[in-house]
């Protein structure tokens, strides 16, 4: 007899083993070793057998005890697929590799627009579907439990609580699935860890099956011919196969095969490589028929063997304990335990990746304001979420399993289960075939599918009464007939399961499509319905160009229009000549075609040439992704050009700023050349009369005393003319610097008038008649006296030399206005010509020679108007009129009429 | 004898200084200060040698030199060109207009005869 301590004992140490070789997994796996074991097709082969639960390792006999050969659909369902419809499933993997699949839930929403709400609404139904499967797994643990324990019981003379042996299987496998499933976050979600302790579980529960059959089949039954025989008499060789419900079940499975969160996982996520899909496709099949093979051998021999009222669902433990084979049944236990914990550990971390991301992380991204801003800080959060998922996801298996009460076949509670992840199969398959499949479409197809099971399987399963009372069962919702779980809209007679697959998976499939046809899908939908569609055609490593209807004399238009004539021609030429062929246009080979991009590609860039012949090529099929590289190109191209359109205005800015200061530099430059050319000039002249006549005096010998004397005065003349010039030169210089002294003082405008004029004539040779207004001159203010008088001297010095006028005449007037005193000197001469006038004021500038040595050097006006600038006013000339009209223009300031005309002149003398 | 030269120079002394050293000389001279007039002046004249100040009311010296290298009867006369703005961007451009000598001013009275002597040896007469 085995004892509870001695299985509890077995157990702990089966589970220690678990951990290590996880453990020992995830070590060689985070390290880069292993990977033949890790990354093998045995392995993954193997871990598809979570497929193969508790339910189908006791319940499977029990299935075939009370149904007979029905049990075979259960992996009928699976091998189909596997063999018939391998090519699905390796469309499932490249698009969760392409797309980074976390879930089935993650495909679904992806693929229909990265939807939320699609998500939420598969990880809920995937939820409550799978929670009583979770139930059962704990529930046939129990039950094989009870057996040893109902063995054990007259021994101690009482049943030990097993619904707290539950709890701690709950509880292990919890702790289990957090520390393996939740050890670190990989993008890919891959779970080495996991996997191989799911394939050592798999080899335990094949081993174990196989054991108690070689058991049952030679140690019990008497060989293969007596089993035969027994099956021959027994009941089960007598039922009768009934065609839909075998048709509906088959169906059954292999949609939850391929629908199961449990089954995505290891079979999508967890795949390592696509090629593994190629062994298992055989190697599964093989794995199920064994696993099969002597399920009818058990149930009939049990049947036979074993009193009355024993529950064929433990016929595999309790065979061998009722002959005493103790290793046998500890064996066979394990077996049980292994198939229970593996679909438990698996299904609750694909289930907790599920509700973590798709429920948890964006209430907590939408609660906190600030969203995903630290990585890491989001990073713990999700494991955290995860780890709280898996809890919460065994503690709801557990409750289920106490609320339940333990009740039921195993096998009716798995249908359950897998008629409700069955509803994902049309929104997963239109998904991934159907480029018109919409959310709205998927959305509504999955809630009257999950609607539907609800109604017609989950509800009614719980027995009349409880969830559905008797009324509704016999004359539907609210009275209405066509509202009976079991016969909906009026059909009746069908079985209930296959009634409840039947309208479930069909509605669901028809509101799907209807509501698909119907709406419109949002451009992310369009894209990634596309990338999904498309998955194997551009996942390619090449994208070749195959049936071709292409002209070549449009490839060759096309490639003028791009290449250039010329180059187009020798092109095809070349190619028309390789293929051995006449005239000058190749065949349109899909190398030639490829030859072709590839050139294209160097003028247009790739994904514009891919496009462009695949306009021709492949008639209009251009591919979403072709129009997105070609936008993305685009885009590029476009950012570049305002790149350089940028950097172009730049330049011609600094271009012109460089050209703008050349310019100032080359008239400075210019300017100054000029001055110092004038200047020479200045200098030179005055000299040359003084050299000249000095050497006359020096070296002639007999000169008059007359002569003498005039050529002295004439050196005498040029010497002040040249001291004039260096005085005039020096007072601009600091004039034009600005760091002239002004000598501010209070004076009258009579005052510096009288000074200036009396100053000019003094020594003037020319007669020149000034006219004043003495009345209008008397005005005060502040000014610098000396300056201004400068300024004035020199107008009247001007109006002097080069008034031609019989009588020359100077009218010297006053005016105030606008805060300004003007004061005018208007001569009756010539005037100055128009295009002159400019010229005035600029250094050097001589109108009018008198060829007089007295002349200045042109540097009068040019003083005048610099220290007119530094007293606050200015000097211009006046037009129109006649003679010439200088105006000089003074800051009124505080000016008023003095009351006596005593300047403070004191420098005036 | 009595060579004759024009000399155009609106500076009234120097115009003396060189009156003074080439009619000592036993020239004639005779003196314009306005290069308006000059052309007229010389071709009335036909002297000998033709005296240019560059910067002159009127008519610049460069003008005038061209006015006589363009015109077939003056052409030959020799022209000695006097300068204040002694840049060698003026000389090059009397060069190039057929100057027969250049001198900056202010020049010394030796070397200015010697130029003008050197200019009019052999002359029109021998």
């Amino acid at each position: 007899m085995v004892s509870l301590n001695q299985l509890v004992i077995v157990c702990l140490t089966y589970v220690a083993g678990l951990f290590i070789v996880a453990f020992a997994a995830e070590r060689a796996a985070l390290r880069g070793h292993g990977d033949w074991l890790l990354r093998s097709p045995l392995v993954y082969t193997l871990s598809l057998s979570i497929y193969c639960t508790a339910w189908t390792f006791y319940g499977a006999v029990g299935y075939a005890a009370r149904s007979g050969l029905e049990y075979v659909t259960i992996y009928l369902g699976p091998s189909l697929i596997m063999v018939a419809w391998w090519w699905l499933l390796r469309r499932l993997v490249r698009i969760g590799r392409a797309q980074r699949v976390t879930s089935i839930a993650d495909l679904i929403s992806s693929r229909f627009g990265k939807s939320n709400l699609l998500a939420i609404v598969v990880t809920t139904m995937a939820v409550i579907g799978v929670t009583p499967y979770i139930a059962l797994q704990l529930q046939s643990v129990t039950l094989s439990l009870s057996i040893f324990a109902v063995s054990e019981a007259p021994a101690d003379g009482a049943v030990p609580d097993l619904g707290s042996s539950a709890l701690w299987v709950a509880v292990g496998l919890a702790l289990f699935t957090v520390l393996f499933g939740t050890r670190n976050l990989n993008v890919n979600e891959r779970h080495h860890g996991v996997v191989i302790a799911v394939a050592v579980e798999a080899v335990v529960k094949l081993v174990a099956l196989l054991a108690v059959g070689i058991f049952v089949v030679w140690g019990l039954a008497g060989g293969i011919e007596n089993t035969l025989a027994r099956i021959d008499a027994s009941d089960i060789g007598q039922w009768r196969v009934d065609g839909s419900r075998w048709a509906a079940l088959t169906i059954l499975a292999a949609a939850a095969f391929v629908c199961l969160p449990r089954m995505f996982q290891v079979m999508v996520v967890e795949n390592d490589d696509e090629r593994h899909l190629q062994i298992a496709s055989w190697a599964f099949p093989l794995y199920l028929m064994l696993m099969s093979l002597f399920v009818v051998p058990i149930a009939v021999t049990g049947l036979d063997l074993l009193p009355p009222g024993s529950n064929p669902d433990l016929f595999v433990l309790s065979l061998p304990l009722s002959e005493g084979q103790n290793g046998l049944a500890m064996l066979s236990f394990l077996g049980g335990f292994s198939s229970a914990t593996s679909m438990v550990i698996v299904a609750t971390l694909a289930l907790s990746t599920m509700v973590s991301n798709h429920i948890v992380m964006p209430i907590f991204l939408a609660v906190r304001q600030g969203g995903a801003s630290q990585s890491g800080d989001v990073r713990n959060v999700v494991i955290l979420a995860r780890r709280l998922s898996i809890l919460l996801i065994i503690g709801l298996g557990y409750s289920y399993y106490r609320a339940s009460g333990g009740s039921g076949a195993l096998a009716a509670i798995g249908l359950i289960s897998f008629g409700g992840v069955a509803q994902f199969l049309p929104a997963l398959l239109g998904g991934i075939f159907w480029r018109g499949a919409t959310r709205a479409g998927a959305l509504s197809g999955l809630a009257t599918g999950f609607a539907l099971w609800m109604f017609t399987m989950l509800l009614p399963s719980f027995g009349e009464g409880v969830a559905l009372s008797a009324g509704i069962f016999a004359e539907g919702v609210l009275g209405l007939g066509w509202l009976r779980p079991q016969a909906l809209f009026g059909i009746e007679g069908l079985d209930p399961t296959v009634h409840a697959v039947v309208w479930s998976l069909s509605l669901n499939a028809l509101v799907f499509g209807l509501v698909s046809i119907f709406t419109f899908p949002d451009p992310v939908e369009r894209l990634q319905g596309a990338q999904f569609v498309n998955v194997l055609d551009h996942s390619r490593p090449t994208r070749s160009w195959t049936a071709s209807v292409a002209g070549s004399e449009e490839l060759m238009i096309m490639a003028q229009r791009i290449l250039g004539a010329r180059e187009a021609q020798v092109f095809f030429r070349h190619w028309a000549q390789r293929q051995g062929g006449a005239g000058t246009l190749p065949e349109p080979t899909p190398d030639f075609v490829q030859a072709l991009e590839r050139e294209l590609a160097g003028a247009v860039g790739a994904a514009t040439a891919h496009a462009m012949v695949a306009q021709i090529v492949g008639g209009a099929s251009v591919s979403v992704q072709d129009l997105l590289a070609v936008a993305d190109e685009s885009a590029q191209m476009l950012e570049y050009s305002s790149q350089l359109e940028a950097k172009s205005r730049e330049l011609v800015e600094t271009a012109a700023q460089l050209r703008a200061a050349n310019e100032k530099l080359t008239q400075l430059s210019l300017q100054k050349d000029n001055f110092l050319s004038q200047i020479s000039h200045e200098l030179r002249t005055p000299m040359t009369s003084i050299r000249s006549f000095s050497e006359i005096l020096r070296d002639t010998d007999r000169l008059s005393a007359e002569d003498k004397t005039r050529y002295a005065s004439i050196i005498h003349t040029e010497a002040l003319r040249l001291t004039r010039l260096l005085d005039d030169l020096l007072d601009l210089s600091v004039l034009e610097n600005g760091q002239v002294t002004l000598n501010l003082a209070r004076c009258t405008l009579g005052d510096v008038l009288d000074h200036a004029v009396t100053t000019a004539q003094t020594g003037a040779t020319r007669p020149l008649t000034i006219e004043r207004d003495p009345a209008e001159e008397n005005l005060g203010f502040l000014t610098d006296p000396d300056r201004l008088a400068q300024v004035f001297i020199n107008l009247v010095t001007n109006a002097q030399k080069y008034c031609v006028s019989a009588a020359p005449r100077l009218r010297i007037s006053t005016a105030r206005h606008d805060g300004w005193i003007d004061v005018i000197f208007l001569d009756n001469g010539a005037g100055i010509a128009p295009q002159d006038r400019a010229l005035v004021f600029e250094k050097f500038t001589r109108l009018m020679r008198t060829g007089d040595a007295g002349d200045g050097a042109g540097l009068g006006l040019s003083i005048c108007r610099e220290i007119m600038t530094r007293l606050g006013g200015h000097i211009d000339l006046v037009e129109g009129g006649d003679g010439t009209a200088f105006r000089v223009r003074l800051p009124a300031g505080q000016a008023e009429a003095p009351k006596a005309r005593v300047g403070d002149m004191q420098r005036v003398g | 004898m009595g060579k004759r030269v024009v000399l155009v120079e609106d500076e009234l002394n120097i115009a003396e200084a060189i009156r003074f050293l080439l009619s000592r000389e036993g020239w004639r001279v005779e003196t314009l200060a306005n290069g308006s007039s000059a052309l007229k002046v010389i071709r009335k004249a036909m002297p000998d040698l033709v005296m240019l100040d560059v910067m002159l009311p009127g008519r610049s010296g460069f003008e005038i030199l061209q006015d006589l290298r363009a015109d077939p009867e003056l052409q030959a006369l020799p022209v000695l060109m006097l300068t204040a703005r002694g840049q060698s961007r003026d000389r090059e451009m009397a060069e190039r207009a057929g100057v027969s000598r250049f001198m900056t001013k202010p020049f010394s009275n030796a070397e200015m005869l010697d130029a003008v002597r050197d200019l009019t040896r052999g002359g029109p007469a021998g």
